[in-house]
């Protein structure tokens, strides 16, 4: 690795942690509340496509993330009917929306633009492009100074929210009514409802703000990391997110973490194309399995223990 | 049972100056005409009860006589199908916990409500934070404990985290709660099930002391001690109706356990002397470590004669379950042997294997070991004895020959209802321990080993469940029995040993002393075997 690419790299690892913190954080509010997200990876891919449809037909990207948003709630609330209302199993709601999701923009995307699935290109004017603050470019000249500004300023303002949110997410579910009573409902539902509060409420709010966040973070993926929607364009993000999730014992700054690491991971990827260690060429996917492989390390009990939210997964019923 | 009527002879606390001063005032809670169903159960059947302000108010039955359906109702939890309830005269619709804990109305559950990684505060505080923040609920519920803890001797770390209390604890976190949202009827459901002798007796302290301090109480409960204990009136319900109502200072535990089971029991197992033959189980300095190194099984030595029943009484946890864990051949002894009629167990012996040189154990855990609650009562009536050639050829299994053994065994030992079909789960406490000792003693076997036969078992099932175990021990066949109820040790066993930690303190005679064999339970003891 040449110490030159260092500033590149940091600066990818901020662009690939952004939808990964925004999904991760997705997955932290629904999980605590007892409600398993594995959609997270089909709805950031619908929400990519709203965002990216949106904004080519309006041509402004803050519709597109209203859009992307508003989608993204819709799907949230199909797999809080199934999970919630109907009891369902999480997992296999959660993978449907998946398929739904993976199917869907596709099919609607050749319909629309007949693109192989991609949507038009957008132009400056239709993306989340990087602040653009007074001084900026002075800034990102100055000896020193410069580069390392530009790793945590040369963002759009989604890498900001998605920052954000960290602390935010933090005090609210530690500070909050509304945080107590979500931490409360995904640990033991029945002790909730006998507090005279509704379970259903409280998992629906918190299957809401998932959708809200995947929504911010599909926006991102296609308004502001690239320049148009592509099939999967996804790519296993939401699954990241969900291993980084479980890497940090859900928990929100530990997350973060998680998130800047994996994003790190992705970021060396892309620039170790042709690495070779030893006179051995080392394949990229090594560093894309990494994430992975950490996590299964961690699971299996070597480096600490994760413990998810005791109701999570499990459908609340009054009957006993 | 020799407990009740060790108890009542005792002594009994009467309290009936209360309830007395509390005749002609309006009644705190009255349950009017109350009916409600799940399905084709009648879980509550045009219930009336009425309760006096200020009083320890008792609900007794047996396991699925209606109590629990009918204080949910009282707290909202349920809806009820059909009646009313007034609080201190006014009709009231409650419609949820909500409106239950608004008006008044705290419950204690059987199965606590607690969130296990919150700390005291949080648990306090949910429901009732006051704020979008709950930065001030915390110090105002902190302010509270302290105040509450001064004056009714709950006191409790309130920034300890619940999970990590111990049970007597967890539950006074549980009236804790009930206490801050201001409740003025707490209903306790079960609530000594979980506890030891000790803590019961300082819940019962406490519960006298809110009495006096104004709160009415209900308790449910199918124990009659606790009722003739701590209770002013006493309410008795089966099969979802009230059957009779009592002073408690005016009736006494026959009269109640009559009422209860709708015709007289035996309180007290009936049963000859026993003529014990050949040893079956022998032994000998048995010793097992756990992964810690620590001997929980303790050199311990002993045997079983044909046609006598050897107890082993101890406070739980001291050894028992891992002895029973060897001498089944759950767990491999550390050191020391078993002798199982004239043949060493060896390390390959499994249980399987054991159980085909007739050895029958009915687990202590009936949930985890004795059945699967997902399973048919007819596939957990053959679990472990599903390869006898009776029950199919090769692989297959005949399930007409299934269902008709089940049939058969649940008819002979009384289960209700008696259908195969029946998912285990949906049977009560008694009857799935039933199904369990038909299986095991259905196998005709030498030596049977029985942990805790009674532990969440209606009364009614108790004194059957007694009667077969003397039974076979008539037969000739030798029964192990392990339980922490000393007064079902004593009723049933020839012999009685005690353990502590993980040792035998001694050996006694059923006669023994109800004080020595404490004294022996709690590891003061002259000698050790």
């Amino acid at each position: 690795m040449e110490f030159a690419l260092l500033p590149e790299i940091l600066s990818s690892t901020v662009r690939m942690s952004v939808p990964l913190i925004l999904a991760c954080i997705a997955g932290l509010w629904s999980e605590r509340s007892g409600v398993v997200d594995i959609g997270l990876e089909g709805k950031m891919l619908v929400g990519a496509f709203s965002a990216a449809a949106a904004a080519s037909y309006f041509h402004s990207p803050w519709i597109g993330l209203l859009l992307a948003i508003l989608v993204c709630i819709m799907f949230s609330l199909v797999h809080g009917y199934a999970s919630i209302t109907q009891r369902g199993n999480q997992v296999v709601s959660g993978v449907a929306i998946n398929m739904l999701a993976a199917g869907l923009t596709v099919v609607i995307g050749n319909s629309w633009y007949k693109q192989g699935g991609r949507t038009p290109q957008l132009d400056d004017a239709s993306r989340f492009l990087p602040i653009n603050f007074p001084g900026r470019d002075a800034l990102f000249e100055m000896d020193g100074v410069g580069p390392i500004a530009k790793i945590f300023l040369d963002h759009s303002v989604l890498a900001f929210i998605a920052f954000a949110l960290v602390p935010l997410s933090a005090w609210a579910l530690a500070k909050t009514r509304f945080g107590l009573r979500l931490r409360a409902v995904g640990e033991n539902p029945q002790a909730v409802d006998t507090a005279g509060i509704s379970v259903a409420r409280l998992r629906y709010q918190a299957v809401i703000i998932a959708g809200v966040l995947c929504g911010i973070a599909g926006a991102y993926l296609s308004t502001a990391l690239q320049t148009s929607f592509v099939r999967d364009m996804s790519a296993g993000r939401g699954f990241l997110a969900l291993t980084a999730l479980i890497f940090a014992n859900w928990r929100a700054w530990p997350a973060l973490g998680a998130c800047l690491l994996f994003g790190f991971l992705q970021a060396v990827a892309n620039f170790m194309q042709g690495f070779h260690l030893f006179g051995v060429e080392i394949p990229v996917q090594v560093f894309n399995a990494l994430p992975y492989i950490m996590t299964i390390v961690l699971l299996a009990g070597f480096i600490g223990k994760s413990v998810p939210p005791k109701a999570s997964g499990t459908p609340y019923s009054k009957d006993r | 049972m020799a407990r009740v009527a060790g108890i009542f002879g005792g002594g009994v606390f009467i309290l009936s100056h209360l309830t007395a001063l509390n005749r002609g005032m309006t009644p705190a809670i009255e349950l009017i005409n109350i009916d409600k169903r799940f399905g084709a159960v009648h879980a509550n059947n045009n219930v009336s009860i009425a309760i006096a302000a200020g009083t320890i108010h008792g609900i007794i039955g047996e396991n699925g006589a209606g109590k629990s359906t009918l204080m949910s109702i009282l707290f909202g939890f349920y809806q009820a199908d059909k009646g009313e309830c007034r609080l201190r005269g006014k009709p009231e619709k409650i419609k949820s916990s909500t409106d239950a804990i608004a008006l008044g109305i705290g419950m204690v559950h059987q199965h606590f409500m607690l969130v296990e990684p919150f700390t005291v505060l949080e648990n306090i505080i949910l429901g009732a934070e006051g704020g979008a923040l709950i930065g001030p609920a915390l110090d105002k519920a902190r302010a509270a404990l302290k105040h509450l803890a001064d004056e009714y001797e709950l006191d409790v770390d309130p920034d300890a985290i619940v999970g990590e209390l111990p049970v007597g604890l967890q539950q006074r976190v549980e009236i804790l709660k009930a206490l801050y949202k201001g409740a003025e009827v707490l209903i306790l459901d079960e609530p000594t099930g979980v506890l030891t002798p000790a803590e019961a007796d300082h819940l019962f302290r406490i519960l006298k002391q809110l009495r006096d301090q104004g709160k009415t109480i209900i308790l449910i409960t199918h124990k009659l001690r606790e009722i003739m204990a701590i209770t002013d009136r006493v309410s008795v319900m089966r099969r979802g109706e009230v059957v009779a109502e009592f002073d408690t200072s005016k009736t006494n535990v026959g009269e109640l356990a009559e009422a209860m089971v709708g015709r007289r029991v035996l309180l007290r197992v009936e049963k000859t002397r026993a003529k014990p033959g050949n040893v079956v189980l022998d032994v000998r300095h048995l010793t097992w470590r756990d992964k810690k190194n620590i001997a929980r099984v303790d050199d311990v030595s002993f045997n079983v004669r044909k046609g006598e029943i050897v107890g082993i009484a101890g406070v739980s946890g001291n050894g028992q379950s891992e002895l029973l864990d060897v001498i089944t051949g759950i767990a491999k002894a550390s050191s020391g042997e078993v002798i199982f009629k004239d043949q060493p167990v060896g390390i390959k012996d499994s249980p399987a294997e054991l159980r085909k040189r007739g050895l029958a154990h009915v687990p202590e855990d009936r949930h985890h070991r004795g059945l699967i609650s997902t399973f048919t009562a007819a596939e957990s009536a053959i679990l472990g004895y599903q390869s006898n050639p009776a029950l199919g050829k090769g692989f297959r299994l005949n399930r007409d020959a299934v269902v008709a053994q089940s049939l058969k065994q649940m008819q002979e030992f009384d289960v209700r209802p008696a259908d195969p079909h029946l998912k285990s789960a949906k049977f009560s406490g008694g009857n799935q321990q039933k199904i369990i000792l038909a299986r095991e003693i259905g196998s005709n076997p030498d030596l049977l080993i029985v942990g805790q036969p009674t532990r969440g078992v209606d009364i009614g099932a108790i004194e059957f469940i007694h009667r077969r175990l003397i039974e076979l021990r008539d037969q000739g066949k030798a029964i192990l029995l392990v339980s922490v109820e000393l007064d079902e040790i004593r009723s049933l066993s020839d012999r009685i040993l005690v353990m502590f930690a993980g040792r035998v303190m001694g050996e006694r005679p059923p006669s023994a002393d109800e004080r020595e064999l404490g004294l022996l339970m709690a590891g003061v003891g002259k000698e050790a075997a």
